[in-house]
Formats: C-alpha cells, structure tokens, sequence
C-alpha cells in the first residue's frame, strides 16, 4: 500500500524544515562558531544527501508518467550532487567556495523540476497551485546561492538560502491534492480532500 | 584629566556592549526551536482536522502517521534539545574567549 503523494511532500517538508533551521541557525551564529564541532558540519550537506537519496523510491513509486520520472529522477540527483559537494567542502577535501555553485543548480533543477512535472494550470487545485508557486520560488531561490557562492560572506545571501528551505517546508505541508485552492477546483481534478 | 576618563568610559561602554549583542544572538538560538513548535501548536490548533490523531476512527496506518502539525512541533523540540544546547555553548565560549 503506497502512501498519497501528500503524505510524502509532508515529510520532506519536515526534512526541509530541519534544512531550514540548521541554516538560519548557522546564520545567527556565523560559519565559525557552527564549525567548531565537526559533527556540526555534516549536518545540513548530509541531510541534503539524504533527501536526494530519498528522492530515489519516489522515482520509483510515484512515476504516473515519463516526466514524473525524469523531474523525480534529476531532482534526485540534483540534491544528491548539491549536498555531496558540501559534504566535500565539510570534510576539507574541497575548498573552492564556487562549489556553492551546485547548490544554486540544485534549486535552479528542483525548480524546474516542479513546474515539467505539473500539468495542470495554477488553479486546477491545491496541489496544482503548489507546484507552480514552489518552482517559481525555487527558480528565483537560487540566485541566493549563486551569490554565496560569488560573495561567501553575505548575510542577505546566507538568511535568503535558510529562508528558503523554510518556504519551500510551509508550501509542502500545504499540499492537500485534490483540496481547493481560494475557492476554486477543476471539475476533473476529483474529490477533495481533507 | 577629562580625555582619560573619557576613553575608559568608552572603553567600559564597549565592553558591555559585546556581550549585550552576543547574548542577543544565544536568545535567538533558544528561541529558533521553542518557536517553531508554537507554530506548530498554534497549527494543530487552527486545523485540529490536519491531526487524525484526534478522530482516529476508519483512520488507515498512512493517514495515522501522517500528522503535519506533530512534524512542525517535533522539529522544533529536536532542534531545541539536540542542536541548541551545544551551539549556545559554543557561542558562549567564542564571546567569553
């Protein structure tokens, strides 16, 4: 028995949220202090990793059409990529601060990944909504690690990346499929749900 | 005489000024994980029907595991009890040293 794909944008929703705090956290507190214990440093470029690798059995399960298949399938590896690198750069084994770079793509991918995927328009229904308006904020979300990436030390850039993650967790936990979006849903999108 | 003096209240100012903004920064780290679980609760509140907890009757395993609100308020707790206490150590230890 397969869970509802709500139920699955719930959960990462809550690994995004983690994301979320980590880096807001990191961003109170500056990259040196939340360096100074190694553990520490693995913990948003792991959980990262892991949320691509987790990508993967959605690929698998939840593949209703070959675009779901390729968007599920390079999102995977998009994050897997994005949270390798900074593992990388957490370990010491790269120190190019351009390798912020591919967490920009990772967004820019998860992004464009979300808006293939959905082949309704905006108000088809809740879900519909959801996917556009998380491309879009994906899409524009990546500028802030480019910039990092460009200039590692700025604060605009690092609190708009940690908001991001937080974003993107209060957009999945509103997914309801087939619930309405302000009062409108498509008489072919189905029985709402709670 | 007065220049002096002067530069040592400056001086004692400043000392007190630090750990004033540090210690802004170690209420913000307690306050991250705290906070987001009243979100969560303020949620659970608002839509008590996101929590099928409460109605679980007819309920299936996924539809009982699934509690978006208890992962807002569990995400916070975990923050506040595993990644905080070290942190604030830690900027503790940076601001004192």
């Amino acid at each position: 028995m397969i869970p509802h794909a709500e139920f699955v944008h719930w959960w990462f929703a809550t690994g995004f949220l983690l994301l979320g705090l980590f880096l807001l956290a990191e961003v109170v507190v500056g990259p040196e202090v939340w360096n100074r214990r190694p553990w520490r440093r693995y913990l948003w470029p792991g959980l990262c990793f892991l949320l691509g690798v987790l990508m993967w059995p959605v690929m698998t399960f939840y593949t209703n059409s070959t675009i779901h298949m390729i968007a599920h399938g390079s999102w995977a590896q998009a994050l897997m990529l994005a949270g390798g690198a900074e593992l990388g750069v957490a370990r010491g084994k790269l120190h190019s601060q351009y390798w912020r770079l591919l967490s920009s793509l990772g967004l820019a991918v998860s992004g464009a990944a979300f808006l293939i995927h959905e082949q309704q328009h905006w108000l088809f229904s809740r879900a519909a909504f959801l996917h556009h308006t998380l491309g879009w904020t994906l899409l524009v979300a990546a500028v802030f690690p480019l910039l990092q990436a460009f200039r590692p030390r700025s604060l605009t850039a690092a609190t708009g990346f940690a908001t991001t993650f937080v974003v993107m967790a209060v957009l999945l936990y509103c997914d309801r499929d087939t619930a309405e979006i302000f009062g409108h849903i498509s008489q072919f999108a189905g029985v709402p749900h709670r | 005489m007065s220049a002096e003096l002067a530069r040592e209240l400056q001086a004692a100012q400043a000392a007190q000024e630090t750990p004033r903004a540090a210690s802004l920064r170690v209420r913000l780290v307690l306050v991250l994980g705290p906070l987001t679980a009243l979100i969560g609760l303020a949620w659970a509140l608002v839509q008590p029907y996101r929590l099928t907890l409460l109605h679980p009757h007819g309920q299936g395993f996924w539809w009982l595991l699934s509690e978006p609100p208890l992962y807002v308020v569990l995400a916070g707790v975990f923050f506040r009890l595993l990644i905080a206490p070290s942190l604030v150590e830690d900027l503790q230890s940076e601001e004192l040293g």
